[in-house]
């Protein structure tokens, strides 16, 4: 059977080709996932990428993966009835941290995808870290702190130990352009951001 | 209802080691993980595919060793991922990125970006017409070099099946004191990096072949609930 192939740095020059906005070209995706005629509250989500010290991580990039207002998932995996694709929201989207660590990135909510055997999961937003600091990526997840409901029976935030689940809440508030979301993601140092393993 | 697959664990004998300090919390798979983004053909163009010409002016190429880089994309079981979305990104025949953070004191080629994309056939095979990458210094580590490599970016199947990697060249001393090569410990994996000459790739007075093959993460047997 064949071996898997080996993860290696992302390095600090993907810019041109995985997060080209700002550098005159378009990618594949980028940080504005949703259009004029997505379906479901916009929102921004703003934060730092900082290394163990609390320092800007150097050269980092979070893949966002999410699924639409209605809880579903724009992807063939993802084919049930009971929760309706919306063909303006992909899903999928890059951005880069600057010189400073700061991300920023506009979506909409995403509605809540049931677990395996259908338990219901709080809404989330499913993010893959990459640095040229990381040998390989890291996967985390986002929460919303308004759905402490829906989060109180979450049974990926259950299986964290209570102390570290507040490292995947993003804190809301209204500004001036609208929702926005707060949310950091450490690599080390005692605040690091909850990793899974996948 | 429909049953979906769980995906093999990350192969921790073959990858390098994690920059997490603390644990890593595994969690059960669902749609969230299970799930990824599709990529029509339609999605990249024919030229993003060719490197020497897709940032060239009019007439003109990119300067270097040409070559033909190919390869498939499966997974543990031996099967095809096809819409893959491939990535790469490269320094011209000098050694040197398009990218303003490159500090090297080499050449700049004004017909090369050194970036391209393509997405995987129904069989999982993917092609680019590239030119060979040089060596490039890494002075915050001393007088040290990293070996000619490409950067692989791969997206498709599954979220969980992401990967981003490099690869290298046969017979590169270089390779030896290299962090980044290095970082995969185990050796095996590491060999598999290396790009294979591939002659039946090659075309006939224009560019020699080369072979990379990727592997994602496989799925388990047994078909969970969904
Ligand atoms: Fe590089």
């Amino acid at each position: 059977m064949p071996k898997q192939t080996a993860s290696n740095t992302i390095g600090p020059f993907f810019h041109h080709i995985l997060t080209p906005e700002g550098h005159g070209k378009s990618g594949i995706t980028d940080n504005k996932l949703a259009g004029k005629k997505t379906k479901g509250e916009r929102i921004h989500v703003e934060g730092l990428i900082l290394d163990a010290d609390g320092k800007p991580l150097r050269a980092a990039m979070l893949e966002i993966w999410q699924a639409n207002a209605a809880g579903r998932y724009n992807s063939p995996v993802d084919d049930r009835d009971e929760a309706q694709l919306d063909k303006k929201f992909s899903g999928f989207g890059r951005v880069s941290s600057g010189s400073k660590g700061k991300f920023e990135f506009e979506t909409i909510k995403p509605g809540s995808v049931p677990s395996t055997g259908n338990a219901p999961q709080a809404p989330h937003i499913n993010l893959t870290l990459f640095a040229a600091a990381t040998d390989i990526h890291l996967f985390t997840r986002l929460y919303f702190s308004d759905e402490e409901e829906a989060n109180e029976i979450d049974p990926v935030l259950s299986s964290v130990n209570a102390a570290r689940r507040d490292t995947l809440i993003a804190r809301r508030k209204k500004t001036k352009k609208g929702i926005v979301y707060r949310f950091d993601v450490q690599v080390g140092g005692d605040d690091e951001t909850v990793f899974f393993a996948i | 209802m429909p049953t979906l697959a769980p995906l093999k664990k990350l192969d921790r004998t073959v990858q390098p080691k994690s920059s997490a300090t603390k644990r890593l919390v595994p969690i059960k798979q669902s749609l969230s993980e299970l799930a990824g983004p599709v990529f029509g053909l339609n999605a990249v163009k024919k030229i993003d595919a060719d490197l020497t010409k897709n940032a060239a002016k009019k007439g003109k190429e990119a300067i270097g060793e040409r070559m033909i880089l190919t390869g498939s994309v499966t997974d543990e079981e031996d099967r095809p991922v096809p819409g893959a979305l491939i990535e790469i990104w490269q320094t011209n025949a000098a050694g040197l990125y398009a990218h303003k953070g490159d500090q090297h004191d080499a050449p700049a080629d004004p017909n090369f970006h050194g970036t391209g994309r393509c997405v995987t056939g129904a069989d999982g095979q993917y092609r680019f017409t590239t030119i060979r990458p040089g060596a490039y210094p890494i002075t915050r580590l001393g007088n040290r070099w990293r070996p000619a490599h490409i950067h692989y970016s791969i997206t498709g199947g599954s979220f969980a099946q992401r990967l981003i990697t490099q690869c290298y060249f046969p017979g590169d001393p270089l390779q030896d004191d290299d962090f980044v090569f290095q970082a995969v410990t185990n050796k095996a994996a590491r060999e598999r990096l290396i790009v294979k000459y591939a002659p039946e790739q090659s075309i006939m007075g224009y560019a020699a072949g080369y072979s990379f093959d990727i592997v994602l993460r496989g799925r388990d047997a047994t078909p969970m609930e969904k």
